[in-house]
């Protein structure tokens, strides 16, 4: 699962979500390659650089951004740094407990960490203050509030969201006047999952929790594939691959076309 | 307490306040009950620029086991700030100033809970603070109060909490963040409505004992007016008054109720194991 752990399921509802996609159909009555509704919010936090709250059906995730000055890295002294880190707090389901950072927030974090730095979605060089003594240090911060399934898509958009709306503080930190974050690209990540031997697109809860296998392709707006991550016991075929990488353009520039406008 | 000095003018020539309250006038309060769907029950609420959630789970099996008690349920209220909530980035998880937060509130709920309904289990409660400024403890009592009744769990009442404090001499109502920080008192109470029984009361700062009987009257006196905002809430998201259904509505209502299930099919918004959907 990409949540915390699986929960309990009678044989019944199992059986009856396989029967479902057997027919193209499914609880909540989309088709199998159909993605759920996304609303995004962003500026949700005022005391956030930036932040986005992100309905991707009733699964609900929060962004926010918080900058600070640090020093570089000393391979690379006039680049800015990014962390993101999830937190699966116990509010959003039964399935997440407290306590530190375990496996499944961890592979979340970092799949949407690679996202954006391998989309090239951030300029790092526009993040140096005065190379190799002090750039800006940035935290992408995602708490995911309401769980039903797939959280990657989720948190990907409100990271991404967060991100192009944030603003560096530079005025709070003398170091200038304040700028808008410096971003490239718009990294967009696409979720699938394989139930009974057929792949359905953006899994809710129950989905996810009798599926085999799970592939986030993430994509950006020039048609190009920048970061994925397999999932799961089960398998995938090449076929399921390609038809995967196919939605997930789809689905991409449906997305920035309605968040980002572009 | 800060209690640190500052320019900034807390109170204005015309007694009003730094964003332009009267003493004795609560920031906007918005309460949202069921705002989450994984959780038994939730709300959110929006006080001044305090964002804050609350979900519950349970009554459920105890974790840790030791903490189970054979006569009746404990309630292990969580509070937790979002690392965004704050000015500075706050570290991720629990601090000492969340863990003494947690147990006051846990103790406070614990005390109108009909707990010994439920022996053996846990009441889960978890606050998430995601926009902070002064005041979360109370906001994250009032959403938590709201999500309990949301939940079903079984209450004697709802707690409601407010803060009162004293900035520039002046005993105000619910400090909000630049007067928390450079006034010179602050009174977080909790009551039991109904019976007035007080169940969270914190000080900390420098009062009298007649300044502290005027900030516990104005925060008795607040909390009923949330109270009022509290219940009606839970009215917004449960009290259908049947003379406002309108006649295909009611109908449509009808239907559902008295029809016959189809061969063993189950309807796909009536599966097992899909979490119970609230009255909408």
């Amino acid at each position: 699962m990409s949540g915390g752990g699986e929960s309990a399921m009678s044989d019944i509802t199992r059986d009856h979500i396989y029967r479902m996609i057997e027919k193209n159909q499914r609880a909540d009555g989309r088709k199998r390659e159909d993605f759920r509704s996304i609303n995004v919010e962003t500026g949700f936090i005022k005391s956030a650089g930036g932040s986005a709250m992100v309905h991707l059906g009733d699964t609900r995730v929060l962004a926010g951004i918080k900058s600070i000055v640090g020093e570089p890295f000393p391979d690379t002294p006039d680049k800015g740094v990014l962390t993101t880190n999830a937190e699966l707090i116990p509010l959003a389901s039964e399935t997440f407990e407290s306590g530190p950072p375990k496996q499944p927030s961890i592979e979340l974090a970092r799949v949407v960490d690679r996202g954006i730095r391998e989309g090239q979605a951030v300029d790092f060089q526009k993040l140096c203050i005065k190379a190799g003594e002090e750039v800006w240090i940035n935290y992408v911060d995602i708490h995911i509030l309401d769980y039903d399934g797939n959280l990657f898509d989720a948190a990907n958009i409100a990271a991404v969201a967060a991100l192009k709306t944030a603003i560096i503080p530079a005025s709070k930190f003398e170091k200038g006047e304040d700028y808008p974050f410096p971003m490239k690209h718009l990294p967009i990540s696409a979720t699938f999952a394989k139930v009974n031997g057929h792949l359905i697109s953006d899994p809710s809860f129950d989905e996810e929790n009798v599926a085999s296998a799970r592939l986030t392709v993430v994509t950006t707006e020039n048609g190009k594939l920048c970061a994925m991550q397999k999932g799961l016991g089960g398998s995938l075929t090449r076929a399921e691959v390609e038809k995967a990488i196919e939605l997930s353009l789809e689905f991409g520039s449906k997305v920035r076309k309605q968040v980002f406008d572009v | 307490m800060g209690g640190a000095t500052t320019d900034l003018k807390l109170i204005n020539e015309k007694g009003l306040r730094i964003d332009g309250r009267r003493p004795d006038e609560l920031r906007p309060l918005k309460i949202e009950a069921g705002v989450l769907k994984r959780a038994d029950g939730s709300a959110y609420v929006e006080w001044g620029e305090n964002k804050v959630l609350a979900a519950v789970y349970g009554p459920r099996e105890c974790h840790p086991r030791h903490m189970q008690n054979p006569t009746r349920a404990i309630v292990q209220c969580n509070y937790n700030m979002a690392s965004f909530s704050v000015s500075d980035r706050k570290r991720p998880g629990p601090d000492r100033r969340s863990q003494e937060i947690s147990k006051i509130l846990s103790e406070a709920l614990e005390h109108v809970v009909f707990t010994y309904l439920f022996p053996r289990t846990s009441i889960d409660v978890y606050i998430e603070v995601l926009q902070a400024n002064a005041g979360t403890r109370c906001a994250g009592l009032v959403a938590a109060s709201v999500a309990l009744a949301d939940a079903g769990v079984p209450m004697k009442d709802l707690i409601a909490s407010c803060a009162a404090g004293k900035v520039a001499d002046t005993i105000v109502l619910d400090l909000r963040n630049e007067e928390d920080n450079f006034g010179s008192a602050d009174v977080p109470l909790g009551i039991v409505p109904r019976t007035g029984e007080i169940v969270l009361l914190q000080m900390d700062g420098d009062l009298s004992v007649e300044e502290f009987k005027t900030a516990l009257s104005m925060s008795t006196d607040a909390c009923h007016r949330i109270y009022a905002i509290q219940k009606e809430a839970l009215r917004k998201k449960y009290c259908v008054a049947p003379a406002v259904i309108p006649a295909e509505v009611a109908n449509a209502i009808h239907e559902v109720a008295t029809e016959k299930p189809e061969g063993s099919d189950v309807p796909p918004n009536e599966m097992p194991g899909t979490p119970k959907e609230g009255l909408q």
